[in-house]
């Protein structure tokens, strides 16, 4: 395949996951919004790790902490961990079935939201409700349409 | 912070694209709103500022009076906001903070801090400004919290967010506090954020009784905060308000 071709698809799809992070939806609705950044980019990991590295993820992580308004780093080294563990891992995943693989998205997107949670302790004590765990079940549900979706993108 | 400025002109540009169809669709749909209906709301429109300048005629008089008696009192009194109407952007950033953001930034003088109203009332401040859009906390932010006075009777408190769009908690109260029901909340200037006297909300049906400690007590703001489109960004007095009066005070001082 063409690298700039595909390099166009990357930052295309990333483009529309950032959108989609910060996309209105209603009070039911709005919790339930997944970390679709971090979902793409760790599909892009796992299909082309050659082209994908740690340094693209600490790159985006910087961009969404600006877009969300958070402490500069949050997302870019929360990114970066996740998608080290998926390069170091990319290989057994590909062969997962989709069951499984949701099982390590699940643990990927724990892992990042706890993170969150205690970085957002460090800065002040909080209160956090059920609702602050939510993006992870449904990131895990959402995963097989994500992974067929941007399989397809990534064949068109 | 030059390198988030310098990064946000990339992605406010995001936010401006997300926000871009329903901002349209809504100028489409007021494009084609017809005739009869523009015609009713320019009706109702006007019979409102007809209204709100007698209103203003009396207005004008009161803070004249006011003005020469804190003169009397020997205490400033600061006029004049100056105001920045801004629009929401239709985007959420995170799920569990109240955090708004608007289409005006530093490009227009937004800085940190800086008071936000709507017409019914205080609205929030603004928590970041980026170069072309700004970030507002809102008073319900679980991390917000507003120094209010009781209009009927003056008694100082804190209104703090509670994390729901419509409903602000007062937990510093004392057990014997003169606060009733339907009491109106206003700001009352202390910390320097915010300006004194706007309305911030109005205090929630409580159960009274009998030992007269005081339940938990709350109150609903003013503000439509989840519906708004347009706000205000004030520039206020840039002094802290004295929180006592100053001895040393020339009567000239007082003039303005």
């Amino acid at each position: 395949m063409n690298n700039s071709y595909s390099a166009m698809r990357i930052f295309i799809t990333l483009f529309f996951a950032m959108c989609l992070r910060i996309v209105p939806l209603s009070d039911t609705l709005a919790p339930l919004n997944p970390d679709w950044v971090l979902l793409v980019l760790i599909y892009w990991s796992l299909a082309i790790p050659e082209s994908v590295g740690i340094a693209h993820a600490w790159f985006l992580g910087i961009l969404v902490d600006v877009l969300l308004g958070r402490h500069f780093g949050q997302n870019a080294f929360i990114y970066s961990l996740v998608i080290y563990a998926c390069l170091v891992w990319h290989k057994q995943l590909r062969q997962f079935p989709v069951v499984q693989q949701s099982a390590f998205i699940f643990l990927c997107l724990l892992f990042s939201q706890l993170l969150f949670f205690w970085f957002k302790n460090v800065h002040a004590s909080v209160q956090i409700t059920g609702i602050f765990w939510l993006p992870i079940f449904s990131g895990t549900v959402l995963w097989p349409f994500i992974y067929q979706l941007m399989r397809s993108i990534r064949r068109f | 912070m030059p390198l988030r400025a310098t990064l946000s002109v990339l992605t406010d540009s995001l936010k401006y694209a997300v926000d871009l169809p329903i901002s349209l669709f809504e100028k489409v749909s007021s494009e084609l709103s017809s005739y009869d209906t523009l015609k009713k709301e320019n009706t109702s429109l006007r019979q409102e500022q007809l209204i709100n300048r007698t209103q203003l005629l009396k207005f004008d008089a009161l803070e004249k009076e006011n003005i020469r008696l804190r003169a009397l009192l020997e205490n400033s009194f600061k006029l004049g906001e100056q105001v920045l109407i801004a629009e929401l952007l239709s985007i959420n950033l995170v799920a569990d903070e109240h955090i708004m953001v608007v289409n005006k930034g530093t490009r227009f003088g937004v800085h940190p801090q800086q008071p936000v109203l709507d017409i019914n009332g205080v609205v929030g401040q603004v928590f970041r400004a980026l170069p072309f859009s700004s970030e507002i906390m809102l008073i319900t932010d679980p991390n917000h919290a507003i120094p209010v006075q009781v209009n009927r009777n003056g008694l100082l408190t804190i209104a703090v967010g509670s994390g729901m769009s419509n409903q602000l908690n007062l937990p510093y109260l004392p057990n014997n506090a003169d606060i009733r029901p339907g009491d109106l909340l206003i700001t009352s200037g202390l910390g320097g954020v915010f300006p004194a006297g706007y309305p911030v909300g109005i205090v929630d049906d409580f159960p009274e009784t009998n030992n007269k400690s005081i339940p938990h007590i709350t109150a609903t703001p003013k503000s439509l905060l989840d519906r708004k489109r347009e706000v205000l960004i004030v520039w206020g007095s840039n002094a802290l308000m004295p929180l006592t009066t100053p001895l040393s005070k020339t009567p000239a001082d007082n003039e303005q």
